[in-house]
């Protein structure tokens, strides 16, 4: 009705005026959800970002300053990027082994393990931690029989070893789970096809598969490295957060007992952020040059 | 044709190798946290010299433990309530009167997946600890950090069983049979999203019931639940803390096999 033309001015202006009117009381249901995403999602953001750049009440840039000087918060930044590098980086890797042939499998299999990655998804944070001391730890039934064999000399849970492999542990379900959806895009036919146009398994995955799964990769490596670097629970039920990553230094500065500094946290969350982003954006630009985005 | 024969018989061998490889690595440390949770003592050697089941008895009947999984129990469900109450009209409202807000919605739901629950809690603590509004410490802050934890799953969900419930003509029927905008929504669409909201609510449920990050750091003793009490137990018995994670595994399993089956219907149907 807006689109004809014989409406006068006025009733345009008072047609307006009636929808705004209609649209006020569904846009107050609106509100409840509104307010509560603001106090519990946006309020804490906007503190972080504002009071990172705040000093004594005045704007200044010394949180940042103490960060880039500090190579106790530099180790905390390090540790994390390795950690969360190596681990999505297996993790996908051991994902997209794991796909690829439950997609060849009796389809009851394939539900059943579906099913349990579901599950085993929930198996992180403290729980996971524990039951790596069971497995891994100094007396751990793992650690023990390696040793049996002569494969160990001694295997150290709390370092950077015995975490990466908890985050691998953690990685794999999330990364089956985002990729199995992105296996359709294989067509069963095109390993058949490449291998009568005389293509080796390698071939095909090299030339074909992989270039054609990029764009799902490179998305599911970036949600792995977000939720590596964002992990607390894991690593501070290991360690007692006596491992120097980046989330227990900023969880320590807002939570330990003495040297609260809320404000330093907030710059190194800041900092975090930044580099979230960047990694993001680097990925948007793989993405854009990928397979997907040339056809 | 022979030929073919044996190279499908080689990958299907390989990839059956593949898949019990893996699932059976991922399966030890749960098997690993079973058997320990059953064995008497288990020292220094590979296996465990006996089986009971006095850690799971020492479990239920500490009251401790009791009161912690109440908690958490209690909070999940308060926060997943007032999920429901907050998130169902608001799609309601943006599928029926806005719909290019859905844009905006997407990108918002986003954020509790972007920003790491570590640096939530920087600003939670400063706003909420001596605050008008003191509650840090309290249940209530969880409920209110925990909505947004499990926005994302809860809106992705919603909004799915409302893209295929071609609400607008759904509702102008309504409307035409003479139901108020309150009745068609109440008695029509509420009941057409039931699946979708009981698979997302048993889902959020499970991942809820494992959240650490908030409920230490905001509240931690001051209000046990499950996961702050698994921690402070990490100094007791083993076997006592094998048992435990091994019953809120059992619960977690129990929810996700609801969800899936709330959810494996609507699937079945689209194939």
């Amino acid at each position: 009705m807006t689109s004809s033309v014989i409406n006068t001015q006025p009733r345009l202006r008072q047609q307006t005026k009636v929808k705004w009117l209609k649209l006020l009381k569904p846009g107050l249901c609106l509100l409840p959800f509104a307010v509560f995403f603001y106090l519990f999602q946006l309020a804490p953001m906007l503190w972080v970002v504002v009071n990172s750049f705040l000093v004594e009440q005045s704007w200044s840039l010394d949180h940042y300053h103490e960060i880039f000087n500090s190579s106790f918060i530099q180790q905390g930044f390090r540790n994390s990027l390795w950690l969360a590098t190596w681990s999505s980086v297996i993790g996908l890797a051991i994902a997209v082994l794991l796909v690829s042939s439950l997609r060849r499998i009796n389809s009851k299999i394939r539900d059943g393990v579906i099913a349990f990655t579901n599950m085993s998804s929930n198996f992180a944070g403290v729980p996971l931690a524990f039951a790596f001391i069971i497995i891994l730890g100094v007396n751990g039934a793992l650690t023990l029989l390696l040793k049996q064999y002569g494969l160990i000399d001694s295997f150290n849970l709390y370092g950077q070893w015995g975490l990466l492999a908890m985050y691998v542990y953690f990685q794999i379900p999330l990364a089956v789970l985002l990729l199995y959806p992105a296996f359709d895009a294989l067509k069963d036919d095109w390993q058949d096809a490449a291998a009568l146009l005389g293509a080796s398994s390698w071939q095909y995955w090299r030339r074909i598969a992989l270039p054609v799964l990029s764009p799902a990769l490179l998305g599911t490596l970036i949600i792995l490295i977000a939720n590596a670097i964002g992990a607390y629970a894991s690593v501070y039920a290991l360690t007692s957060g006596n491992y120097n990553v980046v989330t227990v230094r900023i969880a320590s500065l807002v939570s330990g007992d003495l040297f609260l500094e809320p404000n330093l946290a907030a710059a190194i969350s800041m900092v975090l952020m930044l580099i979230l982003a960047f990694i993001t954006l680097i990925n948007q630009w793989l993405i854009a040059r990928s397979y997907h985005a040339k056809s | 044709m022979p030929k073919a024969n044996v190279n499908s018989n080689h990958s299907a061998i390989w990839h059956k190798t593949v898949v019990y490889g893996i699932v059976s690595v991922m399966l030890l440390p749960i098997l690993a946290t079973l058997v320990y949770s059953l064995s008497s003592s288990w020292g220094a050697t590979i296996l465990p010299d006996g089986f009971t089941l006095d850690w799971y008895g020492q479990l239920l009947s500490d009251p401790r433990f009791l009161a912690a999984f109440g908690r958490s129990l209690l909070i999940c469900s308060a926060s997943l309530a007032l999920s429901a109450i907050l998130v169902i009209p608001a799609i309601f409202v943006v599928f029926y009167y806005f719909p290019k807000l859905d844009k905006l919605m997407n990108l918002l739901i986003l954020l509790p997946f972007a920003v790491p629950p570590v640096v939530s809690s920087v600003g939670l603590l400063q706003l909420y600890a001596d605050s008008a509004w003191p509650i840090v410490g309290t249940p209530w802050i969880l409920i209110g950090t925990y909505f947004t934890i499990a926005l994302p799953f809860m809106y992705r969900a919603i909004a799915n069983s409302f893209s295929a419930i071609h609400l607008n003509d759904l509702m102008d029927a309504a409307h035409l049979l003479g139901a108020s905008t309150f009745q068609a929504f109440w008695l029509i669409v509420l009941p057409n999203l039931k699946k979708g909201l009981l698979a997302s609510l048993f889902l959020s449920f499970s991942f809820l019931l494992g959240e650490f990050v908030f409920a230490n750091l905001l509240v931690g003793t001051r209000y046990e639940t499950l996961q702050i009490y698994l921690y402070n137990m990490r100094q007791t018995s083993g076997h006592f803390t094998s048992a435990l994670v091994m019953t809120y595994f059992l619960f977690v399993f129990l929810l996700t096999w609801l969800a899936s089956r709330f959810s494996a219907k609507p699937a079945a149907i689209s194939e």
